[in-house]
């Protein structure tokens, strides 16, 4: 308004706080990161299908989700570019995985429980 | 601590003159400013998504355990081939797609262009796979709802012999074959609109939008096309692979 | 009563040349607004609109419920006009009200932007509503829907002729309306904020809407899903919810209410924040342990995912989880406790005043805390099962709702109606009103606490005849608080016009939004602000010489 031409006035008075600003410095990954990366998950996906044949009896569920799991943090780590993102964009990850996480075990209780005794 | 940080617009503070590209909008101080809300904004918009194929990962785990046999079965018609062909492309389109982006970043229209055009056709291919898998289940009676027949699943097939489900159990494949058709249903939708969106940025990065630092569409897409990926790549095992030897 | 407080004299006040009201004219420049105020009035028209059919239609439920027998409305046609109610109402005017309205207007305000992250997003999710909006109406006028407000299934998809794929798919986009109001709040907060206002400056009101925010967020794609799989069972059944196929009902239960437990602090938090403001403003005391309040916001939403199944204690859930369920339950009343404690602290020793909004904040803190107090005695194994699916449950809700969220809705548009319009409502005949509302209020849902206990079902068009005497008094009270409703609808109407002027900080308010011309500039601040002092910092706004906060050209 009409403070407008004093403004530089009040600068040197400027009680903002610890000084730590949010910008992010924009990290431009190289195309080598890229290629390391996509030739990993396509070998994590030759690996997943290739151990789907061999009988691990319970453990081929668990070999299975544990590479889709590695393959899913290399996406979003390095192709979503979450390693090099604010610490806000890691927490907005983690909090998704985290509500989900409360959806299905919070469900699961009901679902484990509902015959406890009755079997 | 976020809590004492200030708002963007600090480095701006004794400043001269704003850099006022004609992309920047009204409201935000500066460029960087606006691109850090738009990708804020992509990923949170990306939190609805985890929820929203939530629910169908929670139903199918709870099902599974369910129903496991129903589920075995199930798993057992699915073609392992496709499923691992389809999530081949989709790992190289997420490849392309971060080329694309890395391409905008340093400003080369060219490959830009190129990387776009290979991701569509990789996202074309991916749906052709999976177009071609429905049919075949519509061929075999297995789309709850529509055509549903479980008498195919009852007994073994040439690869799996020894797969013989009680009548009624047979039955519960519906479920499986249900939650088949609305994660795969839903995921392809996303491709679908992946896709067309993707051809819409192709057409505006030609005439050179994307490639004079205004590169937020196609990043934010490209974090959109990696969660439509990561999306796949655990249903990939969920669906095909973790019952192959039960 | 004496204060130390002098409000402004408002017989000099103008109203500014330009503002966000009048710097285009036309529809064009309504409905293709960018403008977050533009946007937010729009909603206010909208929600006011759905408001009044949602309340025509409790109208209707409690003429039914005058008399024993169903003589007003067969038995399916009441169980379409509850279940509009409730989906209006929850739908329609709860989850939008103060948020998407007061919210949208408020908050980049206060926060020092020029507006929210996405103002064209902001518009998508208006034009999102409206079309849900009009797919309910139709619904509405095409027969109806009756399976309640829930959807519960296999009633929804198996046993009803009504239009219940419709009226689920307008649910889904008012789902996405509200999506991407809260999407555009939490990137508003984060990212635009002035410089100087950090994250323990900003108005308690932001807190609670952040808080708000997360829920929509995260919690209302998992309805979307929900309802996407209902449409599907409904039309091709695919079974997922049919147990003649393997299906569980229960899992939509938990779907469903996986949302919609978060859905009720959607609805609340952000009139939280509006008592906030309010009772801090008159009486003139920063809200005492600020922090804790805040925190509470947070911690609300976050327990908020927690409880959810104490909808379904009497479904067939298993015992064990029932347990764990309502001992979860009981843990989410310390937070809302907190506040409701931080505000009586803040009004001790403060130089009270007794404003419209600060009456309607009074009626929040009483009939609310009974309404949490209720909601304790539901959330307990044991009383559940007496009190579930009862008028207890009716009661308990309305109280949360409509004594709670509607008062401080009426209490907050009452508060920033000067800022939003320019003009002061007219004292006496509102203060009349808020008087109304809240006798009306007590009259016709205290009755049916009492009606639950006693065993009246929820849901029915008849009931037995020892019923009666307590449900001519709710309707007779409900008659009331109709009239406390149609009265603001009037004069605040008529203030657009005839309203004194109000200038620019009529109440002596601290927030950034009452240092700005009234109404505001499209671009709020001729100048992006300089935060210098803390939220509700009355000694900084005595000292103040002029009304104008520092900028930074």
């Amino acid at each position: 308004m009409e403070q407008q031409h004093e403004h530089h006035h009040h600068l040197p008075h400027l009680e903002l706080g610890p000084s730590e600003p949010t910008h992010t410095q924009f990290h431009i990954v190289s195309p080598k990161t890229y290629l390391i990366i996509g030739a990993c998950l396509l070998i994590f996906t030759a690996s997943t299908t290739a151990i789907s044949y061999v009988d691990l009896g319970e453990f081929n569920a668990v070999v299975a989700l544990a590479i889709a799991c590695i393959k899913a943090t290399l996406v979003v780590l390095f192709f979503m570019h979450v390693k090099y993102s604010s610490k806000l964009t890691k927490l907005t990850v983690a909090c998704g995985f985290f509500t989900f996480l409360v959806l299905i075990t919070m469900t699961m209780t009901d679902y484990i429980s509902r015959a406890w005794g009755r079997w | 601590m976020d809590s004492h940080t200030l708002a963007a617009q600090t480095g701006e503070i004794g400043h001269v003159e704003h850099e006022h590209p004609p992309f920047l909008r009204h409201h935000f101080e500066n460029v960087a400013q606006q691109r850090e809300a738009a990708t804020f904004g992509m990923w949170l918009f990306l939190l609805t998504e985890i929820m929203f194929f939530g629910g169908l990962f929670c139903a199918y785990l709870i099902f599974r355990n369910w129903y496991y046999p129903a589920f075995v079965a199930g798993s057992h018609s699915l073609h392992i081939w496709a499923g691992t062909l389809n999530t081949t492309l989709l790992i190289v389109s997420s490849f392309t797609m971060a080329m694309a982006v890395h391409a905008a970043e340093v400003r080369h229209r060219k490959p830009l262009l190129a990387w776009m055009i290979a991701t569509i056709i990789l996202g074309c291919g991916f749906l052709c796979v999976k177009a071609y898998e429905w049919h075949d289940e519509w061929v075999e009676h297995h789309v709850p709802g529509l055509n549903f027949n479980p008498a195919t699943l009852e007994h073994g097939t040439k690869a799996y012999p020894d797969d013989n489900l009680a009548p009624d159990m047979a039955q519960k494949t519906s479920i499986y074959f249900s939650l088949y058709f609305a994660m795969t249903g839903m995921h392809a939708l996303h491709m679908i609109i992946g896709v067309s969106l993707l051809t819409f940025l192709l057409i505006r990065a030609w005439g050179g939008a994307y490639t004079s630092g205004h590169i937020a569409p196609v990043e934010n897409f490209g974090l959109y096309w990696h969660f439509v990926d990561i999306v796949w790549i655990f249903l990939f095992p969920l669906l095909y692979l973790i019952s192959r030897h039960q | 009563m004496s204060t130390i407080v002098s409000l402004p004299d408002q017989s000099t006040a103008t109203l500014p040349k330009v503002s966000y009201l009048n710097k285009e004219y036309g529809l064009k420049s309504w409905l293709l607004t960018g403008d977050h105020k533009r946007i937010a009035v729009l909603y206010m028209i909208s929600i006011t609109l759905f408001f009044f059919i949602g309340g025509a239609m409790a109208a209707l439920i409690r003429l039914e419920l005058l008399t024993p027998t169903t003589d007003l409305l067969a038995a399916d046609t009441y169980n379409k006009v509850f279940t509009a109610h409730g989906l209006i109402m929850v739908f329609f005017f709860l989850v939008p009200s103060v948020p998407a309205t007061i919210g949208n207007f408020c908050i980049p305000i206060m926060v020092g932007a020029k507006d929210l992250a996405f103002p064209k997003i902001n518009l998508l999710s208006w034009y999102l509503y409206i079309a849900a909006g009009i797919m309910m109406i139709c619904v509405l006028v095409f027969g109806g829907v009756d399976t309640g407000w829930t959807f519960t299934t296999p009633l929804s998809t198996h046993y009803l002729n009504t239009n219940v794929v419709s009226a689920g798919l307008a649910v889904f986009l008012a789902g996405f309306s509200s999506i991407f109001t809260g999407l555009n709040f939490i990137v508003t907060i984060h990212r635009m904020r002035a410089p100087g206002m950090t994250w323990f400056r900003l108005p308690l009101f932001v807190w609670s809407h952040y808080a708000a925010s997360i829920l929509m967020v995260l919690g209302t794609p998992v309805l979307a899903i929900t309802l996407v799989l209902v449409v599907l069972e409904r039309t091709i059944g695919i079974g997922v919810f049919d147990p003649s196929k393997g299906g569980d009902p229960l899992l939509f239960q938990h779907l469903f209410w996986f949302y919609s437990h978060p859905a009720v602090y959607i609805m609340i938090l952000p009139g939280m924040g509006v008592i906030s403001e309010v009772i801090s403003t008159f009486s003139r005391k920063r809200v005492f342990g600020y922090t804790a309040v805040a925190f509470s916001s947070v911690a609300i939403a976050v327990f908020g995912f927690f409880v959810w199944a104490h909808h379904m204690f009497i479904m067939g859930i298993s015992n064990y989880s029932a347990l764990v369920f309502s001992l979860l339950t009981m843990l989410v009343a310390v937070p809302s406790a907190i506040k409701i404690f931080n505000w009586s602290a803040t009004l001790y020793k403060g130089s009270i005043t007794f404003e419209t909004p600060m009456l309607y904040a009074f009626g929040f803190l009483g009939l609310f805390t009974i309404g949490g107090l209720t909601g304790v005695f539901l959330g307990s194994l044991g009383m559940d099962i007496h009190l579930t699916e009862t008028y207890f449950i009716v009661a308990h809700f309305h109280f949360v709702m409509v004594g709670g969220m509607l008062m401080a809705y009426l209490s907050g548009v009452h508060f920033w109606w000067p800022k939003i319009t320019g003009r002061m409502y007219p004292e006496g005949v509102s203060k009349l009103a808020a008087v109304i509302t809240f006798v009306g209020f007590i009259l016709t849902f205290f009755p049916q606490f009492i009606l639950g206990y006693l065993g009246m079902p929820r849901r029915y068009a008849a009931y037995p005849p020892e019923f009666q005497v307590l449900n001519v008094f709710s309707s007779a009270g409900a008659t009331v608080l109709g009239v406390g409703y149609l009265l603001p609808l009037l004069y605040l109407t008529w203030s657009l016009k005839y309203g004194k002027i109000a200038g620019s900080n009529p109440w002596q308010a601290t927030g950034l939004e009452w240092q700005i011309q009234s109404p505001p500039l499209t671009e709020n601040f001729a100048e992006t602000p300089i935060v210098t002092h803390e939220a509700y910092d009355y000694e900084w706004l005595a000292n103040k010489t002029r009304n104008e906060v520092q900028t930074v050209g």
